[in-house]
């Protein structure tokens, strides 16, 4: 059976067999740096695709279909045109900042890809405290737009970034109160832990309603965090032209553009993780023989396929929702999504101390 | 005057929306005077895009000085020409056949319901949501390929002469408009399943941007902004022209005078069209489809005036004649200048999303305001 389990294996000995064990440490930390870049253009690329063809499909048009079969190199091709293209900076930015901050935000959407288990056991650091550590790392976000907004010059840039620090600040409650009601259940922050623990069933079906109003507002927060339609106020295009990236052209823009996409990777990834059992194939308790026939498919494609779906669904919202208005989006938040989770974690804690979840 | 960089004395944020902006949709410039998200003050900049289409028309021939105004409001060039044809033929005197304004009627209605699809996808693309741009689209590619079948352009028709239209319509003109109506009647309320029935559209539009009654009469708004605020004020009700005299339609007067009204005022107005089509397709009589006018025109020494309903409110066309072949001078009251003076008191105390709502609301075209 196909597993990419076998294939780090491999390259540990290999490297052990051949190195000292500094050097091969070494050597593997460099592998997974590469690796990690690499997957950070691969799915900036195949993320930005997906998006067009998916509006495409729900605008009734064709979306990109020039460059490559169905388009695919359409990407790469504006890539780098972006590449290429001349990367101003304002007369009046603060020039540190302005250009210090595409690089914060796209480092911070780099370093939560460390716990996040791809498939069983490839996974780059499976810290304890996993889950704590992306939504920690995850709220360094707005720092760079900050920075972004505030170092423009610009009077948009500015709107947008206070409206974008308002935004992800708020919805990181909820986001953080929804990942709670799951970590109540499993009683481990590590990745590998809750994967584990959804061996006979994923949360979402396990865990009765609590889980699945977790499920929603988590969907809703993660939307909002990342700065989506139709929680997209820090860019708005109609109202703020382009929000705090007004003033970026060029590769700094595409820094920005490419960790919108990696963050919807992460928060999908996450949701997952915690709800759909990450790369934990669809177990049903005790049917052992079916079990086991879903376990032929490998676990990165269990993985991927969530993950995707997930983010199937986020584009969805951008394509058919109109934006919130900055107060109402407030008001959501503050409302009734927070009171919301708070009772769902009590519920929760109720469900897990009496045991009625599976 | 103000400083346009910076802040005010008081400490307010000095915005300039525009002219090259998203949401105003063409060279329009506002000056926003902000506190934080709220607005407390708009101030319309105009003359980015004034050509003088006043002066030039005196200058030009009664026959020509129509086409020019297809540029004025462009999303409902046929009915600009259609109130310059009428203004003509009313100093001449001249009876225009009835096969002639079955045609123009029809094309008006047409038209208009082009300029609301239009409308319709701008609006719900400022408020952030991009689909129902390709949806209206799609309707209003049909109306456009009748108009090119039978006036040969998409956009700026000249359809019209004084005394009828130009040409026969198209052979096809009837099975296409009805095949059309047909059509448009199923899909119209596909608009409501993707965006009126929307919680976050609601939202946005119910109860944002008020106008009253005595508010819209005393800043001359007119058209669906006005009926949305319960004035009548629809010309074709008023003061009928051609064959609107002769078809049952309903004028859509509401009280809310917010955006969702002024909103559902205008979907409203497009099943009225249809129902105005409708009667008119079917029963289009033989004849002339222009009356006999000499080769040059000469308007007696006077003054004329003549006002339509356009897809924004009341166009008038003011001439005055000394005689000659050309107009001695000519004066436009359109309908988008009088709908954007009433902008700074709708939206003063809303939110820059509000703005967006309402300007998209106010339907604003940009050329027909600066001319």
């Amino acid at each position: 059976m196909f597993s990419l389990e076998g294939l780090t294996n491999f390259i540990h000995e290999w490297l052990n067999g051949h190195l000292p064990a500094t050097f091969a440490l070494l050597a593997e930390f460099v592998l997974v740096g590469v690796a990690a870049i690499g997957l950070f253009a691969v799915l900036g690329l195949g993320l930005v695709w997906m998006e067009r063809k998916v509006a495409a499909v729900i605008q009734i048009r064709l979306g990109p279909n020039r460059i490559g079969p169905k388009g695919i190199f359409q990407t790469s091709a504006d890539t780098v045109k972006l590449i290429m293209k001349e990367s101003l900076t304002p007369a009046n930015a603060d020039k540190f900042l302005f250009n210090l901050a595409p690089f914060v935000v796209i480092i911070v959407a780099m370093l939560i890809l460390v716990p996040i288990a791809f498939a069983k056991a490839f996974q780059i650091w499976d810290i304890n405290i996993g889950v704590l550590y992306v939504t920690a790392v995850s709220s360094l976000s707005v720092i760079g737009i900050l920075m972004a907004g505030w170092s423009s010059g610009n009077k948009y840039s500015l709107l947008g970034a206070m409206r974008s620090g308002a935004q992800i600040v708020s919805y990181e409650l909820s986001a953080g109160l929804s990942i709670i009601t799951i970590i109540v259940l499993t009683g481990s922050l590590k990745i590998s832990d809750i994967v584990a623990s959804q061996e006979n069933g994923w949360w979402i079906f396990k865990a009765h309603i609590p889980a699945i109003i977790a499920f929603v507002i988590f969907i809703i927060a993660a939307t909002a965090e990342t700065n989506r339609a139709p929680f997209d106020l820090a860019e708005a295009e109609s109202e703020l032209t382009a929000g705090f990236h007004t003033e970026y052209g060029g590769m700094k823009f595409a820094l920005f553009f490419l960790s919108e996409y990696i963050n919807i990777f992460i928060v999908c990834a996450i949701g997952a993780t915690l709800f759909l059992g990450g790369w934990m194939p669809f177990h049903v308790g005790h049917w052992a023989a079916f079990n086991h026939i879903m376990d032929y498919i490998p676990s990165s494609i269990w993985f991927f396929g969530k993950t995707i779906f997930l983010i199937f669904v986020i584009m969805w919202f951008r394509w058919t929702f109109p934006r919130l208005r900055v107060d109402q989006l407030l008001n959501l938040e503050w409302k009734y999504l927070l009171p919301i989770s708070m009772f769902n974690v009590l519920l929760m804690t109720l469900v897990a101390i009496m045991g009625w979840h599976f | 005057m103000f400083e346009e960089i910076g802040t005010t004395a008081e400490g307010d944020l000095l915005i300039n929306v525009g002219p090259q902006h998203p949401a105003t949709h063409g060279v329009l410039h506002l000056v926003l005077t902000l506190n934080g998200e709220i607005i407390k003050k708009v101030e319309p900049h105009l003359g980015y895009i004034h050509r003088s289409i006043e002066k030039m028309c005196e200058s030009l021939s009664y026959r020509q000085f129509i086409y020019v105004t297809s540029r004025m409001d462009y999303l409902s060039a046929h009915i600009n020409n259609h109130a310059c044809a009428l203004v003509v033929e009313k100093g001449l005197q001249v009876e225009v056949p009835l096969r002639a304004q079955y045609i123009r009627v029809i094309m008006d209605e047409l038209t208009r319901i082009a300029s609301h699809e239009l409308w319709w996808s701008a609006m719900s693309m400022d408020l952030g949501a991009f689909t129902p741009y390709f949806l209206a689209f799609r309707e209003r590619e049909k109306i456009n390929e009748i108009m090119e079948e039978t006036c040969g352009a998409r956009l700026t028709m000249n359809y019209m002469v004084p005394g009828g239209v130009m040409a026969e319509p198209h052979p096809d003109f009837q099975k296409k408009v009805k095949a059309f109506v047909a059509d448009f009647k199923k899909t119209l309320h596909e608009y409501d399943e993707l965006i009126t029935g929307n919680i976050i559209f609601q939202n946005r539009m119910k109860g944002v941007g008020y106008l009253s009654p005595e508010d819209a009469i005393s800043y001359g708004c007119t058209g669906p902004v006005a009926r949305a605020s319960g004035v009548k004020s629809d010309i074709r009700k008023i003061a009928p022209y051609d064959v609107y005299d002769k078809v049952e339609f309903d004028e859509i007067i509401e009280t809310g005078g917010d955006c969702f009204t002024r909103y559902q005022v205008r979907i409203k107005e497009m099943s009225q069209s249809i129902r105005i089509i409708e009667q008119l397709i079917d029963n289009i009589p033989d004849g002339d489809f222009q009356a006999k006018t000499k080769a040059v025109l000469k308007l007696p020494k006077g003054e004329f005036y003549q006002r339509v309903e356009t897809a924004r409110g009341e166009l008038g066309v003011y001439i005055v004649s000394e005689g000659a072949a050309q107009p001695y001078r000519i004066k436009f009251r359109s309908p988008g200048f009088s709908n954007l003076s009433a902008l700074d008191h709708m939206v003063r105390g809303y939110k820059i999303g509000d703005f967006i709502a309402i300007m998209g609301t106010l339907d604003l075209v940009i050329p027909d305001i600066d001319r």
